[in-house]
């Protein structure tokens, strides 16, 4: 029996350990399970849901860049109906918190999401996407606009009593100021950072990689930016943060939380090495083991500027 | 499907570019299907990141064998591996050929690397059904015939076989088989499968195809290869998990 206190708290959201699997890159938990035991991990972030289901972008839509991916699936997802219906009972099989991650293209979408799976028991929480174009206002992504990023934290944390993360979007001048409005519409938490806006062209052809022109920048690429807003964040809003951002191994995650993070998800790490998630656990638990760390909480912004 | 480590006990390279890579796998080798896929680690590092999709071409005893070219860094590190390393591979990956039927031959349609999955196809059905092999290419370097039996080439420059696209000679060779009891195996590229798609639904022949499309995980968790299928048109399939094989009637090419 290890010594070393694992577990992490974000707002009323507890978790055993702060090893979370990110939002997309988990499914719905059935191929995943295959390969690493889920009631060892902190919490899985399902698929971006919306209120129906979405077919999502024709192909192609992945594309390798230098130690990195390019992704543009376009919310492609079951709808919140089939995923309560389809979806949760193989969930409730595991002893692990399912956080719910929701996109949607309207202000109202949002709530009407949130309030039909809030009432689901096996929903611990919410990741609210709010990297989507908001169709109303001609498909300018709702994460780039402050007062959007307020109105949607106001209007979910109305619906539901739940632990209410807002993911954000790095693709913003100052992301603490993103946060900070979270935090003041009842956010408890924000979750840092959402994939970078990228393009890569074919030099022969000169059309783009992706069908979608531009796609989400995600990998080992990014990690140094994510650990800079993760910073950023840390040191201007006093706010739980979940860090996300092309982590690959057990010295990543300490990283993050050293920078800030409260607790951290897994993502582009999940397709390459879908065995990854249990053995970080276990490798943080030595790691702490063999340098004294009692609680891991306490590496949470423990950085030495 | 699992992750295990292989180890590489030889690398041939069996035209300019196009390698045969053969790994010891008992625990693949069992189990693996002609048309399964495996999607392969190249490094340990960071670059290229994400695994490569390879079909198996070919079994073995215990071992498996790998057909690809030099396409960019993962396969030019693939094919400078030393003999004796291990591969991280996982696999076995999606649904391969339905090889079961009472169709009397099995008439193999490829263009290029998509000769790939039928070494090891040919090796399952040879006792029992009557196989003939069209394989294409564009110039005479291109057409590859690793491990296949009655083999008609085609290629688009007449330096070998053929001059003109492979689905023309099956099409000039059609009278010689009862239609009723063909059944097609292709794979090979998209103008390739298009015209093989549209020769089949004119001459009402069965016929199964291996598709491909650029993909992070190979098991349906990053949602990156999706096929438009001709039955429902509210969501996708994957190429990774409810393909690479397809009946060339369900999907769009």
């Amino acid at each position: 029996m290890s010594k070393v206190d694992m577990s992490v708290k974000i707002g009323s959201l507890e978790m055993r350990n702060p090893i979370m699997l990110a939002s997309g890159t988990v499914g719905y938990g059935n191929e995943m399970s295959e390969f690493t035991d889920l009631n060892k991990i902190g919490g899985i972030v399902t698929k971006s849901l919306s209120l129906k289901p979405r077919k999502g972008n024709p192909p192609q839509r992945i594309v390798e860049t230098p130690s990195g991916m390019l992704n543009a699936i376009g919310l492609a997802n079951v709808g919140v109906e089939v995923f309560i219906k389809e979806k949760i009972p193989f969930l409730k099989k595991f002893d692990v918190p399912l956080i719910c991650n929701i996109a949607a293209s309207s202000f109202e979408e949002y709530v009407e999401c949130t309030k039909i799976l809030t009432e689901e028991e096996k929903i611990k929480a919410f990741e609210i996407n709010v990297s989507c174009p908001n169709v109303q206002e001609g498909g300018l992504s709702f994460g780039n606009n402050l007062s959007s990023v307020g109105k949607i934290t106001d209007l979910v944390r109305a619906t539901t009593n739940k632990p209410l993360i807002i993911k954000l979007s790095p693709n913003v001048s100052y992301i603490a100021e993103f946060a900070k409005i979270a935090k003041e519409n009842g956010a408890d938490a924000v979750s840092a950072i959402n994939t970078l806006v990228g393009a890569q062209f074919n030099i022969f052809t000169r059309k783009p990689k992706i069908q979608n022109v531009t796609g989400g920048l995600s990998g080992p690429a990014i990690k140094p930016i994510a650990i800079a807003k993760v910073l950023e964040i840390s040191r201007q809003v006093d706010i739980p943060i979940i860090g996300i951002g092309g982590i690959m191994d057990w010295k990543d995650v300490i990283e993050f939380m050293i920078a800030g993070s409260y607790a951290v998800q897994l993502g582009t790490l999940n397709f390459i090495d879908p065995t990854a998630p249990g053995k970080i656990v276990k490798e943080i638990e030595e790691h702490c083991e063999k340098n004294g760390i009692d609680k891991i909480s306490s590496l949470t912004a423990s950085y030495q500027l | 499907m699992f992750i295990s480590n292989s180890p590489i006990e030889e690398i041939i390279e069996l035209n300019s570019k196009i390698y045969l890579l053969k790994v010891l796998s008992p625990e693949l080798a069992r189990v693996i299907k002609p048309g399964q896929f495996l999607n392969i680690r190249v490094t340990d590092g960071y670059y290229p990141l994400l695994r490569r999709p390879f079909s198996v071409c070919d079994v073995e005893g215990d071992h498996l064998f790998l057909l690809f070219n030099i396409m960019g860094a993962g396969t030019n590190i693939l094919a400078h591996k030393s003999i004796g390393s291990t591969l991280d591979i996982l696999g076995p990956l999606g649904n391969g050929f339905n090889l079961d039927g009472d169709y009397e031959t099995a008439i193999i349609v490829a263009g290029g690397l998509g000769a790939a999955p039928f070494p090891y196809l040919t090796r399952k059905l040879k006792d029992k059904k009557n196989i003939h092999s069209f394989i294409g290419g564009r110039t005479e370097h291109d057409i590859i015939t690793y491990n296949l039996i009655n083999v008609n080439e085609a290629s688009d420059d007449g330096s070998r076989g053929f001059k003109g696209n492979v689905v023309k000679l099956i099409e000039n060779n059609l009278q010689q088989f009862d239609s009723a009891k063909v059944k097609i195996f292709g794979c090979g590229p998209t103008v390739m499968l298009r015209s093989l798609k549209e020769f089949c639904i004119m001459n009402n022949l069965d016929c199964e195809v291996s598709t491909e499309c650029a993909m992070a995980c190979g098991f349906g968790i990053c949602q990156g290869c999706p096929v438009e299928s001709t039955q429902q048109r509210e969501s996708y399939l994957l190429v990774c998990k409810d393909g690479p094989v397809f009946n060339i009637k369900d999907v769009v090419i």
